[in-house]
């Protein structure tokens, strides 16, 4: 069957049923309470949350095989937690487990991908698995596909019994011996724990694990000891430089500050760049310099920002310190400086990821969001954006919360130079459908800029552009231009394995990746 | 032109191609290619490379690529400049303006 965006999907995957993207938010998630694991406990059974090893509290959460287990990626690269907690489950002989993170980034020795060889990971459900376990999924690691869906729609899985969680194990940079923590501080805060919330509220059991324990009460607080089971302290949960890097420098790259700077007027030329307007940039390198523009742009016209949103930079926190932004709503930190920033300061603030993106509650703050920007890896003539996989089908990066942002910001911006390398990025087709092409406004490149006609605010955008004196192309002209300085390239061959499922806020099936054929 | 001597051209920058050139006992040419792109390109990236030999007059020759994204062009010239290294001879750059 075909979905609403012409994808060709199979009826059933493994034991995955498929419902197709229709385009109108399908799910009857809508019309029933919210399914949770999370059980009343009458007090600690023993008098202690504290358990000396990870083995024991695995054991005391009673995890079994086959159950679900959930991580939250807030410490990124710089993650030790994961692959802690995997070996302690390999140790206990528990296997066939479905394994739920955030997201996974690239962790190495061990990576993820020996736990699914030897069986203690059957089934994979995240945002993004990035590095040597995408590549490998898409190579035909597993026998189940694996699912993955933008941050907003984890929420809405959780809470609508699609993925519900038996153990969560949250890592935390502090934590008191009776389970309140948080990743602000500590020699390693993350930041904001804005995706471990959803897991900790619905979880049957959580375990946090910390190498910082602190005295009760922890304060701040993010997550309370209310949903907190057993405490484990472990050496490291993190290394430092990986979890957040010092603030990221802006790009030298003479074409990444054209797009950047292309952008910033845009948004300069929207009528909704008033006096409270707000913004979500994101972390590449053309998002921060676009933040930076932003910044200069704002001060030209004297006015200044209600919010910013999302995953949060050094370049956010300078622009809060110079009263450009009134509050900064960080769903993640991406460096060390905006890790900090959250205690540091009463207007950076942390919220939980459902708060951010999740469209299946009482209003989410993208509801709110004036502009976001997005990067993608292809844009194709239609405006769908592929933010998942490369040139020659390899796993490039997650889906983020790029689907969210695109449908929930009035106007969705995507960055991106028309090629890189050898490689198109405005191309006829994209390989992997991420985010309809409806819910973008305009995409940004060094050649030109370029509207949807079929989005909602097509018209007054248009207007403003030609009135600030903008000039406009077709994103035919641009894919034309990108394919002429590449040649067109030869499809990618694939198997008839789905390797993975793209799930839309919605939980519909937007697409699937098949494993792709090497030679 | 005749390959006496190994050399090469270019770099391994991102968009670059570093092409070295020897030459091939076995006679013919004997192109080798590693790129990130070649399940997409390797058809368009054999012809630049042959017809860059073809437009110097090699007719035997081991090519080798490592290939980082370039396009036909730069393949083209990188090509050209390794084999009028490896020939020990100077590129004519009033070439083109003689066939214009």
């Amino acid at each position: 069957m075909k979905n609403a965006l012409g994808r060709e999907l199979p009826e059933k995957i493994g034991s995955y049923k498929v419902r197709p993207y229709s385009g109108t938010y399908e799910n009857d998630a809508v019309n029933r309470c919210v399914v949770s694991n999370r059980k009343p406990t009458l007090r600690p059974a023993s008098g202690t949350k504290l358990l000396p090893t990870l083995e024991d509290a695995i054991k005391a959460t009673g995890l079994k095989s086959g159950m679900t287990i959930s991580f939250h990626h807030c410490f990124r690269e710089g993650d030790k937690i994961i692959s802690q907690v995997l070996t302690a489950v390999r140790n206990l002989g528990i296997k066939d487990l479905r394994f739920a993170p955030s997201a996974v980034v690239n962790i190495k020795n061990p990576s993820i991908v020996e736990f699914v060889k030897d069986g203690t990971i059957t089934r994979i459900e995240a945002s993004g698995i990035r590095g040597e376990l995408g590549d490998a999924v898409l190579d035909g690691l597993m026998e189940e596909p694996v699912i993955l869906r933008p941050h907003g729609a984890r929420p809405r899985a959780i809470e609508s019994g699609d993925l519900m969680i038996d153990v969560a194990f949250i890592g935390a940079s502090a934590s008191d011996d009776y389970g309140n923590c948080t990743g602000q501080i500590g020699p390693n805060a993350c930041g904001s724990l804005g995706y471990a919330f959803v897991d900790a509220y619905n979880a049957a059991q959580v375990v946090v694990i910390t190498d910082n324990l602190v005295e009760y009460p922890c304060n701040p607080v993010s997550i309370s000891q209310q949903y907190v089971d057993y405490v484990v302290k472990v050496d490291e949960i993190g290394d430092p430089a990986k979890i957040g890097a010092g603030a990221a420098r802006m790009t030298k790259n003479p074409r990444d500050l054209m797009i950047a700077k292309r952008t910033a007027d845009a948004i300069a030329a929207s009528r909704r760049f008033v006096e409270g307007f707000s913004f979500q940039t994101g972390a590449g390198a053309i998002a921060i310099a676009t933040t930076i523009y932003l910044s200069e742009r704002m001060e030209e016209k004297g006015i200044k920002a209600s919010f910013s949103l999302g995953g949060t930079t050094s370049n956010i926190i300078d622009m809060y310190k110079k009263g450009q932004v009134r509050v900064v709503a960080c769903s993640q930190s991406f460096d060390a400086v905006a890790a900090r920033a959250i205690a540091e300061n009463e207007g950076v603030i942390e919220i939980d990821n459902a708060v951010y993106s999740n469209p299946y509650q009482k209003g989410c703050m993208l509801d709110k969001l004036n502009f976001g920007i997005l990067g993608a890896l292809e844009v194709d003539t239609d405006f769908n954006i592929n933010i998942l996989t490369g040139s020659s089908g390899e796993m490039m990066a997650g889906l983020g919360g790029g689907p969210d942002v695109a449908d929930g910001a009035d106007i969705s911006i995507v960055t991106l130079p028309v090629v890189r390398g050898r490689t198109p990025s405005i191309v006829p087709r994209v390989f992997t459908l991420c985010t309809p092409g409806t819910s973008v406004a305009m995409v940004v490149t060094e050649a030109g800029i370029a509207l949807n006609p079929k989005h909602k605010y097509y018209e007054e955008l248009k207007e403003d552009m030609q009135a600030a004196g903008i000039k406009l192309t077709a994103i035919e002209e641009l894919c034309k231009l990108a394919l002429s300085i590449t040649g067109v390239p030869k499809p990618i061959e694939t198997t008839d394995k789905v390797a993975a499922v793209i799930e839309y806020r919605d939980g519909t099936v937007i697409d699937v990746i098949h494993q792709i054929k090497r030679k | 032109m005749e390959i006496k001597k190994t050399a090469s051209a270019g770099t391994l920058e991102s968009s670059d191609v570093m092409v070295t050139v020897s030459p091939n006992p076995e006679g013919g040419l004997k192109v080798s290619i590693d790129s990130p792109v070649l399940a997409l390109y390797e058809e368009q990236m054999r012809k630049a490379v042959t017809d860059a030999a073809a437009d110097a007059g090699v007719k035997d020759a081991e090519i080798a690529l490592n290939d980082h994204g370039a396009i036909d062009c730069v393949i083209r010239a990188r090509v050209m400049a390794a084999l009028c290294r490896g020939a020990e001879e100077a590129y004519d750059w009033a070439k083109e303006d003689k066939e214009a």
